[in-house]
């Protein structure tokens, strides 16, 4: 099943790669992955998106908690919590193209940040299974270029992951 | 004050009460090597490879309760250093290693002697850190001591870049550490502990399975108390020997692969099993399917969260240091007015007895031939069960677990998790180094000593009487098992072709070496070796050739699904 993990952990130099080693030394799935660091400077915030048996995910929790770089863990979905994930796409925009992209940025409250004779650059926020939704609802042979940062998460009302 | 960052290292070396050092020098580390010169509270042990002086830091770390240290060199001191740090992983052994490495300026240039020594080591230590100011060698150190002994134990790297080492900072050691992401639980949960008391005296058939969480936690006082008072069998994992003493009735041998009969059929049948800082490894419970097959009862013990449900579903989990949770689960027992059932265990050990009846561990001795076991029963005589004994890895190793009976803990010093050949000969070098006077054993085959027989030099340069008991078969003697077993006789490459004299190898290094290669001399070479106070003796036991390892769980196989040796 699929988990998305967010963690805080030390803003160090080689944390992330003991995350990712981790991962790999372990043989667990890693979908998608983004870090940056938080209000905090001390500290960066990770979402992990994995998935597993029950198991392996308890397993993922607790070698995670053992990194000595990471303050503290929790699953987002075992509860109530908000995802989205940033789309950049740019795609041919040429003729009749141009209206009909137009239009189909704006039923998914997308936005276009960039504008060429040639090109359209959209930016689109929501799930992931709201993007993949919009690169269904577009010729492919117009899209040129797409770049997803992969699920940001947070829990939803007072569910709080700080130190 | 100020101070360079190699005055630096060392005072925090001398604040941690370091005895020994154990290393080899190099570019990298000369302003350390340098500073250690300069001072004598700190002694330092001369290796001739790197990764004898991780080995001789953990045989330190596991003869004592204290941290091992060892120092090396950027590059390839590193890279041979990583085995010794991965056997200190997989084991939990505290062990604090510093290495040198190129200058900031240079790091990522593939500079002379540079590697990424905290990439490298990564995966086997428990954290590492690379300084990049001098002003910041005592904090990360303090840290490094600290993460190494407190909750599970483990090897901790310390990256010091030469310029570092050379720059000068503000000197204070800290007197406390705290890491805001780094608690480790010590004590266990007072609830769970109660619901432990309650399912163990209301056992009818339980066991306690004791590993090398015991032995770490300094726990085998509390955990005999336990046993006694439960009235349940006890076996221990190899990690785990010497925490309840072998001869004690109550003790039914180690379990796993090479177990014995009793230990492993209590495991398959017991209705309450306790875990106690033991992680049901694969060489310990072998097919897990097959170990979940029956109804079982189980509480595990462990400061590791992550060990627990790792590899086996348990029903109560209990987070904490060992020697902490035993004491106050026999304090909730021993309020308790309930008392173990008698009649119960009356029956069980009926049972137990009956195994125990099979004489798993029996083996036909020879007149004619060296028979491996006989070495042993006869070394574990002359040396009254009370040497330090280390070993390398192999059939030796197994064979030394099994007939050395060790009552103590920390007497026994072996490469459990990882299995590295050559860990034996440097390991007896930090035992011997940090017990002065005590008698010292390596118990090792051919195909191992050869792994580190460098060491022999350092064994004379400092003195240190230990005796190496090669039992040697002239194979890889765990090798041409498996290969008998379950490779159609193809011995391939098990065979050990052009061995050196090793009583003329002994000798060139300085040390006395005895060729034994007959049963009735085994004794006398043991006695004469072991009168040698001073000298380092080298025991070349020329063994049957074609000696297995018996009771033996095939890999794959369940713990009931036993090859004895009268099977054959």
């Amino acid at each position: 099943m699929r988990h998305i993990i967010s963690l805080l952990m030390e803003n160090e130099s080689g944390a992330l790669s003991r995350v990712a080693g981790l991962f790999s030394a372990r043989g667990y799935n890693i979908e998608s992955l983004n870090v940056a660091p938080t209000e905090d400077p001390t500290m960066s915030r990770m979402t992990i998106v994995t998935s597993g048996s029950d198991d392996v995910i308890e397993q993922i929790n607790k070698q995670l908690n053992k990194l000595v770089d990471v303050v503290t863990v929790m699953d987002l979905t075992d509860g109530d919590h908000i995802e989205r994930e940033l789309m950049l796409v740019k795609v041919r925009a040429d003729g009749a193209d141009r209206e009909e992209l137009k239009r189909m940025t704006d039923i998914f409250r997308g936005r276009i940040i960039d504008v060429t004779d040639k090109t359209y650059t959209i930016e689109l926020t929501g799930t992931g299974y709201k993007l993949d939704r919009f690169l269904q609802a577009i010729e492919p042979g117009l899209i040129l270029e797409t770049v997803r940062t992969g699920a940001s998460g947070i829990g939803r009302g007072d569910r709080i992951l700080s130190l | 004050m100020e101070l360079t960052g190699a005055e630096i290292t060392i005072r925090c070396l001398q604040e941690e009460g370091v005895e020994y050092v154990f290393g080899y020098p190099g570019g990298a580390v000369l302003f350390i090597y340098d500073e250690l010169f300069k001072q004598e509270q700190v002694k330092h042990v001369l290796v001739r490879h790197e990764q004898a002086a991780v080995h001789a830091a953990d045989g330190y770390a596991r003869s004592t309760d204290k941290v091992g240290v060892a120092l090396v060199t950027s590059g390839p001191g590193v890279t041979n250093a990583v085995t010794g740090i991965a056997t200190a992983y997989l084991d939990s052994i505290p062990m604090v290693v510093i290495s040198g490495q190129v200058p900031t300026s240079f790091i990522g240039e593939d500079a002379f002697q540079e590697v990424d020594a905290v990439g490298i080591t990564r995966p086997c230590v428990k954290h590492n850190f690379l300084v990049k100011d001098a002003k910041d060698i005592a904090s990360t150190l303090k840290k490094a001591f600290y993460l190494a002994k407190s909750g599970r134990p483990g090897p901790v790297l310390v990256d010091i870049p030469k310029d570092v080492s050379n720059q000068k900072a503000e000197y204070s050691y800290p007197a406390t550490v705290s890491i805001r992401s780094y608690n480790p639980q010590v004590q266990g949960d007072i609830g769970q502990i109660k619901r432990a008391a309650q399912m163990l005296l209301e056992a009818k058939r339980p066991m306690i399975y004791a590993g090398g969480g015991v032995i770490l936690s300094d726990a085998s006082k509390q955990l005999t108390e336990l046993v006694r008072l439960l009235g349940a069998p006890c076996t221990n994992t190899l990690m785990g020997l010497g925490g309840f003493p072998a001869s004690d009735k109550q003790f039914v041998g180690m379990l796993g692969m090479h177990g014995t009969y009793e230990a492993n059929m209590g495991m398959q049948n017991c209705d309450v099993l306790l875990a106690v800082g033991a992680r049901f490894d694969d060489r310990v419970i072998g097919n897990v399917a097959h170990f979940n097959s029956v109804p079982r009862k189980i509480i595990h013990i462990d400061i590791d969260p992550a060990s627990i449900s790792k590899r086996v579903k348990v029903d109560v989990s209990i987070v904490g240091d060992v020697a902490h949770v035993v004491s106050d689960l026999l304090a909730a027992l021993n309020s308790s007015k309930q008392k173990p059932d008698a009649a119960a265990l009356k029956g069980w050990w009926k049972q137990i007895d009956e195994w125990r009846g099979a004489n798993s561990l029996v083996y036909k001795n020879s007149t004619e031939l060296i028979k491996p076991q006989y070495v042993i029963e006869t070394l574990h005589k002359i040396t009254h069960g009370d040497a330090f004994v280390t070993s390398d890895v192999g059939q030796h190793q197994m064979w030394t677990a099994q007939y050395y009976k060790f009552n103590e803990p920390r007497r026994w010093i072996n490469s459990g998790g990882l299995g590295t050949m050559g860990f034996g000969l440097p390991a007896a070098m930090g035992v011997q180094l940090a017990h002065p006077g005590a008698t010292v054993a390596c118990v090792t085959g051919e195909g191992s000593i050869q792994m580190n027989i460098q060491e022999l030099s350092t064994c004379k340069q400092y003195n240190l009487p230990i005796k190496i008991i090669a039992l040697n078969n002239r194979y890889l003697g765990m090798v041409r098992q498996w290969q008998e077993f379950f490779h159609g006789n193809r011995y391939s490459h098990s065979y050990m072709d052009a061995l050196p004299d090793f009583v003329k190898l002994a000798e060139a290094y300085g040390h006395v070496g005895i060729k034994v290669e007959k049963p009735a001399d085994v004794e006398g070479a043991l006695k004469e070796a072991f009168a040698r106070k001073d000298d380092l003796v080298f025991l070349d036991f020329r063994t049957d050739s074609t000696e297995n390892v018996y009771p033996m769980v095939p890999g794959g196989k369940g713990l009931s699904e036993v090859i004895l040796a009268e099977d054959l």
